[in-house]
């Protein structure tokens, strides 16, 4: 019973084995995998297309206690009720924004980490700083929302560091003023998972041959120019898949974050779509407008990442698929 | 042939402006879990009103810990958390790894469509509604399966296995095919010991992804007995945490002790982490690679 067949010399036609007697041989050779593969494939069913079937009542006036069989069909109405409440446009700029600002301010800074800790030649204190960095990866989002709560606080460092810099400053709960969640918001998230972030550059960054650093030296390029024309040309794949895969995330912003940060006064900024579907729509048994909020979310998203990676193709070599 | 570099003096300023800048960052990402640390073994008095950093302990007193370690949430919540970690990641090993090793199978019908479906799960999202419709449907609303099974198998994580395997040589598997060895025997005894290392990291953001996780228990568990430690962690940590939390946040009424067992606390739900992580450190770059890897 072996697995792996000869493939036929080149221009030999073997007949062509009907698809039973394929399928038969198949399950034979792979009987154990199949077996192996049916928790896996009904966890899938289960879980991940499981909810699937649920998305109908996007389209339904859905009562719980009629189920789904039972809920009278509405056609668009969900949709229109959400694309005409007051917190719609609100919604979809505060998404955006969060994620724009993310991409611009923070996408860029672990390429930089990662070049500026590859430059590090003593190797003791370049693992201390890359266990460091990693370190704030793993510390739960209820925590980082506790402890940035305390620290820009009235009574916290932060207002203490404004203070410093500023005289004039009076100490206020920055989490009170809609214009400055943003900037706590991004800024956590730098602190959080920029050194994370960074591993999969010096990963790369180690493949980069030696022997252009070399040659590029013999030619007289600078420290700088080396960093230009031959570091940042060997990252450009790894940086251009993971543009588009944080792209593709663009409606996904924190939320559990803001779940634990915001609170009334503030949902001017800081209300997102994922936010609200917790807080107006599952917390108030709206099944129906949360399942069309949901929908219409994924349908942009997925248009978001088809449109990136469509663009990238076209103009690069580099692309998810 | 290694070339030995003459550094310009502009060079070396940029070297050493390159460490300075490292050792900031270094102290900016350690801080706030030192100012935790230190802040938690202070004087719970001196902590009131307190402005400033903390780079030791103001005082010294264990009245924070001794509170929290007597508190009965806090207990409930780590013994919760300590069932969902261990039994979520002990199914989510098995399933990625019985996963991982199937489709990175060579010679086999509907791997394609296999793998099409289950890397399409990583992109398209049914939406929070669906999904907890699902549960409740499933007869798993306020159950502890409700924390593990939704999130049994991680989608990357199942990637980062395949690839782990498919890049075994064949011969490997066809020797012990001709032994008679079956798949089982090939996974467990052969194919196992050699993807040790990827496992590790696979195993680690299981257990981490299942210890801080608070959101599905917000959204599937009402029983309190069944909240795992991160939901009374915010209790603690998040005064107007939710209407829907009408238990004073409070560990024991005392007002004074407020913000030292706020800081005990987070201790206490964070060391266990920080502890195992620089164990499977050395395989991170393993595991990101390797998930990077497209098809």
């Amino acid at each position: 019973m072996l697995r792996y067949r000869l493939k036929p010399a080149p221009g030999v036609k073997l007949p062509r084995v009907p698809l039973g007697r394929r399928l038969k041989r198949d399950f034979q050779r792979n009987r154990y995998v199949y077996l192996m593969l049916i928790p896996v494939l009904l966890f899938f069913i289960l879980f991940r297309y499981g909810p699937m079937k649920n998305m109908i009542i996007a389209f339904q006036d859905y009562k719980p206690a009629k189920g789904i069989a039972g809920s009278r069909f509405v056609g668009f109405k969900n949709f229109e009720t959400f694309f005409k409440s007051r917190d719609f446009f609100r919604l979809i700029r505060n998404t955006l924004l969060l994620s724009l600002y993310s991409i611009v301010f923070h996408f860029p800074l672990p390429i930089l980490l990662a070049l500026m800790i590859n430059e590090v030649r003593h190797s003791g204190f370049k693992r201390v700083v890359q266990t460091v960095s990693y370190m704030p990866h793993f510390i739960s989002v209820v925590v980082i929302s506790g402890l940035l709560r305390n620290f820009v606080s009235s009574d916290g460092i932060i207002n203490s560091m404004i203070g410093a810099l500023n005289p004039a400053w009076s100490r206020t709960n920055l989490l009170a003023y809609p214009e400055y969640y943003r900037t706590i918001h991004i800024l956590s998230s730098m602190w959080q998972e920029v050194g994370w972030d960074s591993i999969i550059y010096l990963a790369t960054l180690s493949t980069i041959d030696p022997q252009l650093y070399e040659a590029a030296y013999i030619d007289g390029a600078s420290k700088l120019q080396r960093i230009l024309h031959v570091t940042l040309p060997g990252l450009v794949p790894v940086i251009t898949v993971q543009f588009i895969m944080r792209v593709g995330r663009v409606m996904g912003v924190g939320y559990e974050k803001i779940l634990l940060l915001y609170n009334p006064g503030i949902y001017e900024t800081s209300d997102v779509i994922q936010t609200y579907l917790y807080r107006y729509t599952l917390l108030n048994n709206k099944y129906s407008l949360g399942a069309a909020v949901g929908v219409f979310n994924s349908l942009v998203n997925i248009f978001i990442l088809v449109t990136v990676n469509t663009t990238f193709k076209r103009f690069t070599e580099d692309s998810l698929w | 042939m290694a070339i030995v570099e003459r550094k310009t003096a502009g060079e070396r300023t940029l070297h050493a402006g390159n460490i300075i800048l490292l050792i900031i960052l270094t102290v900016i990402f350690l801080y706030p879990m030192w100012h935790c640390l230190m802040a938690s073994f202070s004087d719970p008095l001196s902590l009131i009103g307190y402005k400033g950093f903390i780079f030791k302990p103001m005082g010294f007193s264990l009245r924070g810990y001794e509170t929290v370690f007597k508190n009965q949430n806090i207990m409930i919540g780590y013994k919760n958390t300590l069932i969902y970690v261990v039994g979520g990641t002990a199914l989510s090993m098995v399933l990625t790894v019985l996963g991982g090793y199937c489709l990175a199978r060579r010679q086999m019908m509907f791997k394609r469509v296999i793998t099409l479906a289950i890397v399409l799960t990583m992109y398209v999202d049914f939406g929070l509604i669906p999904a907890f419709l699902n549960v409740r449907d499933l007869h798993l609303y306020d159950t502890r399966w409700a924390i593990i099974l939704p999130v049994a198998i991680n989608t990357y994580n199942l990637i980062v296995m395949r690839t782990a395997f498919s890049v075994l040589p064949p011969s490997l598997e066809e020797s012990a095919m001709i032994d008679g060895a079956n798949d089982f025997v090939i996974l467990v005894r052969i194919q196992l010991p050699l993807v040790k290392a990827t496992m590790a990291v696979v195993l680690l953001f299981y257990a981490v992804g299942m210890w801080n996780s608070w959101y599905s228990a917000a959204i599937y568990l009402l029983d309190r007995s069944k909240f795992p430690l991160q939901l009374f962690l915010r209790e603690i940590l998040i005064a107007n945490a939710n209407s829907t939390m009408a238990e004073a946040n409070s560990v024991d009424g005392m007002q004074f002790l407020d913000e030292l067992i706020k800081y005990c606390s987070i201790i206490v739900s964070t060391v266990p982490i920080l502890i195992a992580y620089p164990f499977v450190q050395k395989y991170f770059v393993t595991g990101v690679m390797i998930g990077s890897v497209k098809e």
